[in-house]
């Protein structure tokens, strides 16, 4: 029933390019982005009890990685996009390690400080990062000679790169080791009596998150050809979790509903009002207060309320 | 882990842990037989539960050894012990309330499985997890609220999925935390022939203040009393025994 459902809006989404204009077909390929590192970071909050201020981080280091290697040292973009998540993947293996010494506000204070290093080299190492400028004049690269370079082509390579890391976290939370995962979030030391091993069990998830952090920021730098240390910022990483927390955590289609809702308040309200941070700010207010657990969870409750008809 | 003979399945040798001043463990030593039902009795604070936490690795002793059919696991993390054929319920109720029952016992199915690390197959496909933990679930009375969440669940029914996790894992050693704690009588008979039920494969051992419940259950008793073994032995020798009427039974 549910896969019958999702076919109209599967078909709307593929199609989305033949009656849109490029402007939205631009902001949809956004919020795609934007929806696979929200995706990447809600297995660590919702599904990992983990919450980290610092997932910027993995977005970052692999938007630098293949902006670098491309721009400065000329490295195709298929070679560049495996050492780039390569070594996306193996930061986050080195910072899991250090950020899960601790749990809870501990492990978020490191994961905040972890990327604070990160966003203060990419702003001062500028022999290397180019520092303030950011890294331009970067080129998309062309999977199997189809050029991505038109709104509508880019958006379809977003589509299929978003669809398959949803269909991959689905099946992660889902599988087994999904189970181990919301177990060790739920009754840690239950879960190390019936024999399984808590710290592996988050710091496995902790790198698969960055891997999949990795793979948006490739996206990310691919669809701006630019890269400037904002996006390694704790606003960056802030403004992700609050999508995720807004949309649902540890649900799948809260983190993709608050992610959108992000990128929409910031491009429609900022053509209005210059604080549209305060608005994104009131707006998060609203949901936490009426919401508490999340938009999607919240309507959720609302339909089987209306369902059962009143009481 | 080279195996070991050993005449005892679980042996605890000259176990002490304090909290800063407070000693709760005081030269504890206890030597259990494959497949004895022992039963561990003793005031509130004898530090029973503080026993059961070094013996599964939740908490580290200060000094003294733990050892599992003769191999050291003194210095195991809990999981490792559970590997290695050790099992416990919980005093306070541990359960995962937001999933099924089948959902929690498969869990303890799971935990000595090498495909907990399976990430890339749905859980549910695993045919055979189902089938064990429904069986499980059978073997306690529950099956029927196999599909229900923990927490639509009575007490004395959540006792016994406390029960069924442990089981499912067919432990050489199991050690039960008041098994039967606020349950009703007829809840208790209940719980009393699962545990009385329990092969002889599986070494018991077991806090309980139900006397009356637990006597008919053990065979060995061990009296605790401020962190120190006060009377140790066959059953009918501890409940005749002087110092047992004095700590514990009352005059």
């Amino acid at each position: 029933m549910k896969w019958i459902a999702a076919a109209p809006l599967a078909a709307l989404l593929v199609l989305l390019p033949s009656f849109a204009g490029e402007f939205y077909v631009n902001l949809a390929s956004q919020i795609l982005i934007a929806a696979v590192f929200a995706l990447s970071l809600n297995l660590l909050v919702g599904y990992g009890g983990m919450t980290s201020l610092g997932h910027a981080s993995y977005l970052g280091v692999a938007a630098y990685i293949s902006a670098l290697l491309t721009s400065r040292y000329g490295i195709a973009h298929g070679p560049a996009a495996v050492l780039s998540i390569a070594g996306t993947t193996a930061t986050a293996a080195f910072f899991g390690i250090i950020a899960l010494r601790a749990t809870g506000l501990g492990f978020l204070m490191i994961t905040l400080a972890l990327s604070q290093v990160l966003w203060g080299l990419a702003y001062r190492m500028s022999n290397v990062t180019n520092g303030d400028n950011g890294v331009a004049g970067l080129t998309r690269p062309m999977p199997f000679g189809i050029s991505l370079d038109s709104a509508a082509s880019f958006y379809w390579f977003a589509l299929l790169v978003a669809t398959f890391a949803f269909l991959m976290m689905t099946i992660f939370v889902s599988s087994s080791f999904g189970s181990s995962l919301k177990g060790v979030r739920d009754q840690p030391r239950r879960m190390a009596a019936l024999g399984f091993n808590p710290w592996m069990i988050r710091w496995i998830t902790f790198i698969y998150a960055g891997f999949w952090g990795g793979v948006s920021g490739l996206l990310y730098v691919y669809y701006n050809k630019y890269i400037h240390p904002t996006s390694l910022s704790t606003t960056s990483s802030a403004e992700a979790l609050l999508g995720v927390i807004a949309g649902g955590s540890g649900t799948l289609g809260g983190p993709m509903v608050g992610a959108a809702l992000v990128l929409l308040l910031k491009n429609y309200a900022s053509a209005y009002i210059e604080r549209w941070n305060m608005l994104l700010g009131l707006v998060f207010l609203f949901i936490v207060l009426v919401m508490p657990t999340g938009i999607v969870p919240g309507l959720g409750r609302l339909v089987t309320g209306l369902r059962r008809g009143p009481r | 882990m080279t195996p070991q003979m050993s005449n005892h399945a679980l042996e605890v040798i000259d176990l002490k842990k304090a909290f800063g001043g407070l000693v709760v463990t005081q030269s504890v030593s206890l030597a259990i037989r494959p497949g004895e039902r022992r039963l561990i009795i003793g005031p509130n604070g004898a530090g029973k539960t503080t026993l059961f936490n070094q013996i599964s690795g939740d908490l580290r002793p200060n000094s003294g050894q733990i050892k599992l059919f003769g191999t050291d696991v003194t210095r195991f993390s809990p999981y490792k012990r559970a590997h290695f054929g050790l099992s416990r319920t919980y005093q306070i109720i541990t359960l995962f309330s937001g999933d099924t029952l089948e959902h929690n016992v498969t869990l303890g199915l799971l935990g000595l499985r090498p495909s907990r690390w399976q990430m890339w197959r749905p859980l549910s496909f695993y045919g055979d997890l189902a089938t064990e933990a429904r069986r499980t679930l059978d073997a306690v009375g529950l099956l029927h609220l196999a599909e229900l969440p923990v927490s639509d669940i009575a007490y004395g029914e959540k006792r016994r999925v406390e029960l069924a996790m442990a089981l499912a894992q067919k432990p050489r050693v199991l050690l039960l935390d008041e098994p039967l704690a606020g349950l009703s009588n007829t809840e208790r008979s209940q719980v009393k022939s699962l545990i009385a039920s329990i092969p002889r494969e599986t070494t018991v051992i077991m806090i309980e203040h139900d006397m009356d419940t637990a006597l008919d259950l053990a065979e060995t008793v061990t009296l605790l009393n401020y962190g120190r073994v006060i009377v140790d032995g066959e059953r009918d020798a501890v409940i005749a025994d002087q110092r047992t009427r004095e700590v514990y039974l009352g005059a």
